[in-house]
């Protein structure tokens, strides 16, 4: 199969660059799969499990909270505000963004298209957490 | 004259000062090192953040519909300095110096009639700015509890200012902070942040195929998403920036510092020696003239 390059950065440091043949991104408007030669696509990525098969078979999920992903037939670039491999995730790390968000959300000093911005994403991490726990 | 114990006590203790300066340096220079790797990994973000960031800018254009925290809102009244310095002394010219060329740039903003409002981060540029301009610090950002920068300090950060526009507070927001030439140079810097002006990037063959992106949700859209997180990026980027400048200035201060101190023991120990001998020579002189008087 054809394989591709997939860059995973986070604003820290570049977790992950290497072939693979497959990955599976939350993109805002639904989950996404990239395999080679993807028609050039940009598009922002909601809180989710991004997964990613490498040429080997060998399959790693991580766990990002929003970013965007820039799309090229030769390559795709995940910038994630954060990411974690799956395996270090701790639900304690969710809740703690929950909170954040429910806090900054009772705040009450923002504009409603703030707010609406605000709930989604505390939605989505919601969600989220329901899903690492299961796994 | 000081007595030879005075010397002494001298001696050991500008000794026990150079053993902690030696110490400070070593430790400076183990945390630079760390604080450039820091550095070097956020580089592969905002590189192409800058570049993604140019592409969708290009296709948006700049009419209307671009955000307004790239095209500002159009006044030019008052303006937010985010002044960043270091949480402690003790590294050489690093503080005053960014204090002092943000200090001009408030003069010269209030000389022009403009309104000032300073957010301080880091507790010595806090220290230096509140003796002049202590009415226009509306802020302040405490990184004393932070061991290592994430980019979550610097999220917040972001999300402050950000908040601040949305509010009308502010028209122009410039960041000061120190950028990182070498460990004996940093140059303190003035970055815009708002309004933002899209980076420009050389084109490469890869980017050039920007013409054809399809954009998920709409281009404008996800400019409006991006903005937001390359301001966070580019604190980031100078918090980080400020760490390996503080650093670097710190060890270079602690250098000279140790090589002080060992110049002022090989003075003060000759001067004990010179004492001592002195010493000897009248004991000896008072039993001679002694022994002869008998």
């Amino acid at each position: 199969m054809a394989d591709f390059n997939f860059e995973l950065v986070s604003p820290e440091r570049l977790l992950l660059s290497e072939r693979v043949s497959e990955v599976v991104i939350p993109a805002t408007e639904g989950e996404m799969t990239v395999m080679a030669n993807h028609a050039p696509t940009m598009t922002t990525i909601k809180p989710g499990v991004v997964t990613v098969k490498a040429v080997d078979g060998k399959v790693t999920r991580y766990v990002v909270f929003g970013g965007f992903a820039d799309i090229l037939p030769t390559g795709c670039t995940l910038l994630a505000e954060s990411a974690v491999p799956v395996s270090e995730m701790d639900a304690k790390l969710i809740e703690k963004r929950i909170d954040a968000t429910k806090s900054e959300l009772d705040d009450g000093s923002h504009s409603d298209e703030h707010k609406t911005r605000l709930e989604q994403f505390l939605a989505e991490l919601t969600q989220l957490n329901g899903i690492v726990v299961a796994f | 004259m000081p007595s030879l114990k005075d010397l002494k006590n001298r001696i050991a203790s500008v000794k026990a000062t150079q053993k902690i300066t030696k110490a400070m340096k070593m430790v400076a220079a183990a945390k630079l090192r760390r604080a450039q790797e820091a550095a070097e990994a956020a580089r592969p973000y905002s590189q192409r953040m800058a570049i993604v960031l140019a592409n969708i800018a290009e296709a948006v254009g700049t009419d209307d519909s671009a955000p307004r925290l790239m095209t500002g809102n159009g006044r030019d009244q008052t303006h937010l300095l985010v002044v960043c310095t270091a949480e402690r002394g003790l590294c050489g010219g690093f503080n005053s110096q960014i204090a002092r060329f943000a200090r001009d740039h408030v003069r010269k903003l209030l000389a022009d009639g403009k309104t000032v409002k300073i957010i301080c981060v880091g507790k010595k540029g806090f220290d230096i700015l509140r003796r002049e301009f202590s009415s226009l610090i509306i802020d302040r950002v405490d990184l004393r509890e932070v061991k290592r920068i994430g980019f979550e300090n610097a999220d917040q950060i972001g999300k402050k200012v950000i908040g601040l526009f949305e509010r009308g507070e502010f028209d122009v927001c410039t960041l000061f902070y120190s950028e990182f030439k070498s460990v004996i140079s940093q140059v303190p810097t003035a970055l815009q942040l708002i309004p933002a002006a899209a980076p420009a990037v050389a084109k490469t063959d890869e980017a050039s195929a920007a013409a054809i992106y399809e954009y998920e949700p709409d281009a404008g859209e996800i400019l409006s998403d991006l903005i937001p997180r390359n301001i966070s990026v580019q604190v980031f980027r100078a918090l980080l920036e400020n760490v390996a400048g503080e650093m670097g200035a710190k060890m270079s201060a602690m250098d000279n510092a140790t090589r002080n101190a060992g110049e002022m023991i090989n003075k003060l120990t000759l001067s004990y020696n010179r004492q001592r001998q002195a010493q000897i020579t009248k004991e000896l002189i008072e039993i001679i003239s002694g022994a002869e008087a008998l």
